[in-house]
């Protein structure tokens, strides 16, 4: 495979945070932890932030604090309680967490630490109902061997996940509270990784780990994989959000490939010449030009009394339209930027379009007197909102003459990613005093490194060995988390090969057809139930889970019964068999055995399904020799 | 001593020196590098505490360590100094915040993770800019015991201080206070501050300041807020409700803490509180408060502190009570069952107490609803032997109440009457439907 780029030499370093919950009750209250829509109560909060030793509050938090800025929390009495209202001192902490946590640590070849103090982590946008999220470091010095080498895992945390964005209002935010307290365990790598498919080895590695414990939770939303990605020259840039594994290379690839393109224009720029100081918040108003104009856009902010104000940017020409990932531009960075204030801005490099024209374009440039170098960029709002938009271009654009400014992106789906917020700063963490500090006896914790969860890996070759499967299967059903129903299915009897095959070979062949994701492992527990006590046959798994993807609210057993797939006692097959045999007597009495193929074959299209090939094999051989 | 205290000793180290130590973990030498930490109270002290820095802070068991090198001394940080009083500003009323222990806001320092209290004005108005807003204000900090700890003695200073402060010009006091025994505080003020023409506000927390999500600030705000008002009694005032909406200034005789961790523990029984208290205007919910006025206040300060609750529960033995009157205690609250009662073997030790000169109140377990000893047989056999039955007075109220009327007289008969004359608020003539649970 040839590469794009060649990381070395760009000096690529990457590095992983891996949060994802735990499968235990709340981390600070024996809560369940699950997700429900269902509203009970609602209530509100402000935040106020703390003041330092030195006797400071953050400005710009007091400023937003001031602004009366809301927290609506939606509440559900099974699934929150005092301590995550922040209305009781927490419990705890959850000692099957805590376990659970210690045995990922030791996967990860972590050294747990002496003594768990758990912290206060000021958060206070909300997302914790008391300003703080409660973490712990659990186990540090860990790492992971891969091809490219060995990836360190200074740290292994144990903490709370925080509540559930609703709605984002002006001034107020509201969260749903099911989710605060979730155990987290967080795993974050040194900044090691070198090419981008071994961040994905990495991540799968890690991955594996907490899957084999079977006590982390599974499914959209529980894990979250955050990249942290630099090139020399370029910034730390933080990805957030990032869900698939295997999307992990290519989002480090564009990654590279903006970095890598930003400092091209970096370097053109300054051989233009350009001058942080010309970039420069001076804006003009040149709503006059578009006072007859055809843009939508345009016609409708002056219609509401805004006004098109545009900005100069020396020798900014071509290169705010230079593509820096696939369909990305410096412009679409700018846009996201001022995207906190208005919808988009238009910028020379794309215009004359979106009914501006060329006139237009011109007037603007005359206006604000642009070399042939220069660009400017456009805003039709309110003139205040025009104003700060306008301002984050003009940032951004001075951080274009810097080359990559830190941030915090988010991972499209496609593989590209899109600014979030800056870099958070460094954390405000205290001891959360509530909570007694936790030793770890050694007796403890080597009870727990004595017995440790088998690795996925090491479960395949077991399923190979023991189970006689093939390896292809046994390792679909490990990736596919369907191991652990996989073991207990055979526990209750059932044929190793048979129930491999139906979970893997029927229930993945009728993805196409159906939303087989909605057929739950109660439903599969159910129809082999049902197979057990031999009322059902094989054949009929197909057919019922087909019809359990559609009704998800049925069981096994009422699908089976409507459809008429629970097997036939001996009498009514032997009866059918007759039924066949009777209505075609003259092509038995003509051919004798020779008939054998065709009543078969007529039998089985009336009982299959339902009845044992086998059985009506017998009984059909039998009543033609009984009439020859 | 402990063993970190030992290990700290015999290395020279200090709170906030940036150390490395090398620790045994099987055969392998592990590094950590960090700030020591002051060792925690109430830990066993086999580990030493450093703070990481990415700011978390680990336990290191001291027998696993190998060595232990001292990088960097400690930095003597200078005391921050702040203005304890600031200039007053024109045409805002003045309150001054008495501070009897707990916080009503704090410094956190995010290097050791260290809490400090911060009870200067300048603190304050950084901490909670509204207030000063509101008026000039002037902190005091009178003294620094926990709520659990408080006692009569305390109660007299408490009043006099406000009395001190009224008497100098001040429009209001606010008295920060622990929550747990804040009621009974507030009762002892209300019966010691006979003739107030000011307002006097107790307030406190549930949560600790430190949190951004405290509820002391806002509290504070309305108990600024309320001493401010027209009302010239003895309040408390704390959170409404769970949301962060506004506060409620309830009676002080009227009050009690009815839950032990929720910002909202503070509830009227058997009365609608006197105000509610928002953002920006005090709602008020009734019209028979005492007025701001003018005049000297006067502090009433008897008190006879040989008085003693007493619950009365199935099986409940006589003996206690006898035991009280033979120690000396002069009166004795009962928290009786229901309507007031006791059971009937209680009765005669009643009888013998009053007898011997004890006043015997009662009141009941119930907290919610009006005493009445004329309706079943044991409660007009407990009224015979002399037990004053005490409307729908709380128990702790009760109680502050009898230390107070003793404090006055000890004749029986006056003491009767005395109880069952309304001074503060302590008695409603009549039982109002909605005063119930809310």
């Amino acid at each position: 495979m040839t590469e794009k780029f060649n990381y070395e030499k760009l000096g690529l370093k990457v590095g992983l945070e891996i949060h994802r919950q735990l499968d235990t009750k709340k981390l600070f209250s024996p809560v369940p932890s699950e997700l429900n829509e269902k509203v009970d109560f609602i209530f509100e909060r402000r935040l106020r932030p703390t003041m330092s030793e030195m006797g400071e509050i953050d400005p710009a938090a007091l400023e937003e604090f001031k602004k009366g800025r809301k927290y609506i929390y939606e509440g559900n009495y099974e699934l929150t309680d005092l301590v995550y209202i922040d209305e009781e001192p927490p419990r705890g902490p959850d000692r099957e967490a805590l376990e659970v946590s210690l045995q990922i640590a030791y996967l990860l070849n972590a050294k747990p630490v002496d003594e768990v103090h758990f912290m206060r982590k000021i958060v206070i946008d909300g997302s914790n109902v008391s300003g703080f999220q409660r973490t712990a470091i659990i186990a540090m010095n860990g790492k992971v061997d891969t091809p490219w080498g060995s990836v360190g895992i200074p740290t292994i945390c144990l903490e709370e996940d925080a509540c559930r964005i609703v709605e984002r209002k002006e001034k107020e935010v509201i969260y749903r509270l099911d989710r605060l307290g979730i155990p987290l365990v967080e795993i974050s790598t040194t900044p090691d990784i070198h090419h981008p498919e071994q961040a994905k080895v990495v991540a799968k590695y890690i991955g594996d780990a907490l899957r084999a414990t079977r006590k982390v939770k599974r499914g959209l939303g529980t894990i979250r994989q955050d990249l942290n990605v630099s090139i020399r020259g370029g910034a730390r840039i933080e990805i957030k959000g990032v869900q698939e594994l295997d999307m992990i290379p290519l989002i480090i690839e564009r990654e590279v490939e903006r970095q890598v393109n930003l400092l091209k224009i970096r370097d053109e720029l300054g051989e233009r010449g350009v001058n942080p100081e010309e970039v420069k918040e001076e804006f003009h108003d040149v709503t006059e030009i578009f006072q007859n104009t055809e843009s939508k856009i345009i016609a409708r902010a002056i219609r509401k009394g805004g006004k098109v104000l545009a900005v100069r940017l020396p020798g900014f020409r071509g290169l705010i339209g230079r593509e820096i990932q696939p369909g990305r531009r410096l412009g679409t960075e700018m846009a996201d930027r001022a995207k906190k204030y208005v919808k988009g801005i238009f910028h020379i490099d794309e215009l004359p379009d979106y009914g501006i024209t060329e006139k237009e374009v011109n007037a603007v440039i005359e206006k604000l007197s642009l070399g042939e170098k220069d660009a400017f960029v456009l805003v039709a709002a309110e003139e205040e909102t025009a104003r700060k938009a306008l301002a984050e271009v003009v940032k951004r654009a001075k951080e274009a003459l810097e080359g990559v400014p830190e941030e915090t992106r988010r991972a499209l789906p496609d593989g590209n990613t899109q600014y979030m917020r800056p870099l958070p700063g460094k954390a405000r963490m205290y001891p959360e005093t509530d909570i007694p500090t936790i030793f770890l006896p050694s007796g403890y914790k080597e009870r727990i490194k004595a017995n440790l969860p088998e690795l996925p890996q090491e479960r395949v070759e077991r399923y190979v060995k023991e189970y006689s499967i093939d390896k292809s299967l046994a390792e679909t059903l490990v990736n596919d988390e369907r191991d652990e129903l996989f073991e207990e299915l055979v526990k209750k009897g059932i044929k190793p090969s048979l129930a491999a095959s139906v979970l893997v070979v029927v229930l993945k062949g009728l993805k196409k057809e159906v939303p087989i994701e909605k057929v739950t492992e109660e439903h599969i527990r159910g129809a082999f139930e049902l197979y057990l006590k031999g009322k059902i046959a094989k054949e009929a798994f197909e057919e019922i889970f087909k019809e359990l993807a559609r009704n998800p609210e049925k069981t096994a057993k009422q699908v089976a019964e409507e459809k008429g797939l629970t097997l036939l006692s001996e009498e009514e097959v032997e009866r059918i068999v007759d039924e066949v045999i009777q209505q075609n007597i003259d092509v038995i009495k003509a051919k004798g055995m020779g008939a054998m193929g065709m009543i078969m074959g007529r039998a089985m299209a009336k009982l299959r399904g339902r009845a044992d090939g086998k059985l009506v094999n017998t009984l059909v051989r039998k009543k033609i020799q009984e009439l020859s | 001593m402990r063993k970190v205290e030992e290990f700290m000793r015999k290395h020279n180290l200090g709170v906030g020196d940036l150390v490395r130590i090398l620790k045994w973990e099987g055969n392998e030498l592990l590094a950590f590098e960090g700030l020591v930490m002051p060792p925690y109270e109430l830990s066993p002290g086999e580990t030493l505490t450093i703070k990481l820095d990415n700011g978390y802070n680990i336990g290191i068991l001291i027998d696993a360590i190998e060595k232990v090198e001292v990088l960097e001394k400690a930095a003597k940080r200078p005391r921050m100094a702040f203005q304890e009083v600031l200039p007053r500003k024109e045409g805002l009323p003045n309150v001054t915040i008495l501070g009897t222990g707990g916080t009503i806001a704090s410094r956190v320092d995010y290097k050791t993770g260290a809490v400090h209290p911060a009870f200067t004005a300048e603190e304050l108005a950084k901490a909670v800019p509204e207030i000063f807003e509101m008026a000039n204000v002037t902190p005091k900090l009178i003294m620094n015991i926990l709520s659990e700890d408080m006692k009569p003695a305390y109660w007299k200073r408490i009043a006099h201080e406000v009395a001190k402060a009224l008497n100098s010009g001040e429009d209001g006091v606010v008295i920060a206070h622990g929550t747990d025994t804040m009621g009974y505080t507030a009762s002892a003020l209300s019966f010691m501050l006979g003739n107030l023409t000011k307002p006097v506000v107790l307030v406190g927390a549930q949560r600790s300041s430190d949190r951004p999500s405290s509820d002391s600030a806002m509290n504070l705000t309305c108990a600024v807020r309320m001493a401010t008002s027209d009302v010239a009694e003895v309040m408390v005032v704390m959170h409404g409700e769970t949301s962060d909406t506004y506060c409620l200034a309830h009676r002080g005789t009227k009050v009690r803490k009815m839950h032990t961790s929720r910002r909202d523990a503070f509830r009227s029984i058997n009365d609608v509180p006197i105000a509610k208290i928002w953002k920006d205007r005090i709602e008020l919910l009734r019209d028979d408060y005492r007025r701001r006025g003018e005049g000297e206040v006067g502090v009433d300060d008897r008190m006879e502190e040989k008085v003693a609750i007493l619950k009365a529960y199935p099986g409940v033995s006589g003996e206690i009570l006898d035991f009280l009157v033979d120690r000396g205690y002069k009166g004795v609250v009962i928290e009786g069952t229901g309507l007031g009662h006791v059971s009937q073997d209680f009765i005669p030790h009643v009888e013998r107490a009053v007898q011997e000169g004890v006043a015997v109140c009662v009141t009941s377990q119930c907290l919610y609803g009006r005493v009445n000893l004329n309706v079943y047989s044991n409660g007009r056999k407990l009224l015979r032997a002399g037990a004053i039955p005490c409307e729908d007075m709380l128990p702790e109220t009760a109680y502050v109440k009898l230390m107070w009327v003793l404090g006055h007289t000890d004749d029986p008969e006056e003491v009767s009457k005395m109880m069952l004359t309304n001074y503060a608020g302590e008695i409603t003539p009549y039982t109002r439907f909605d005063t119930f649970l809310r």
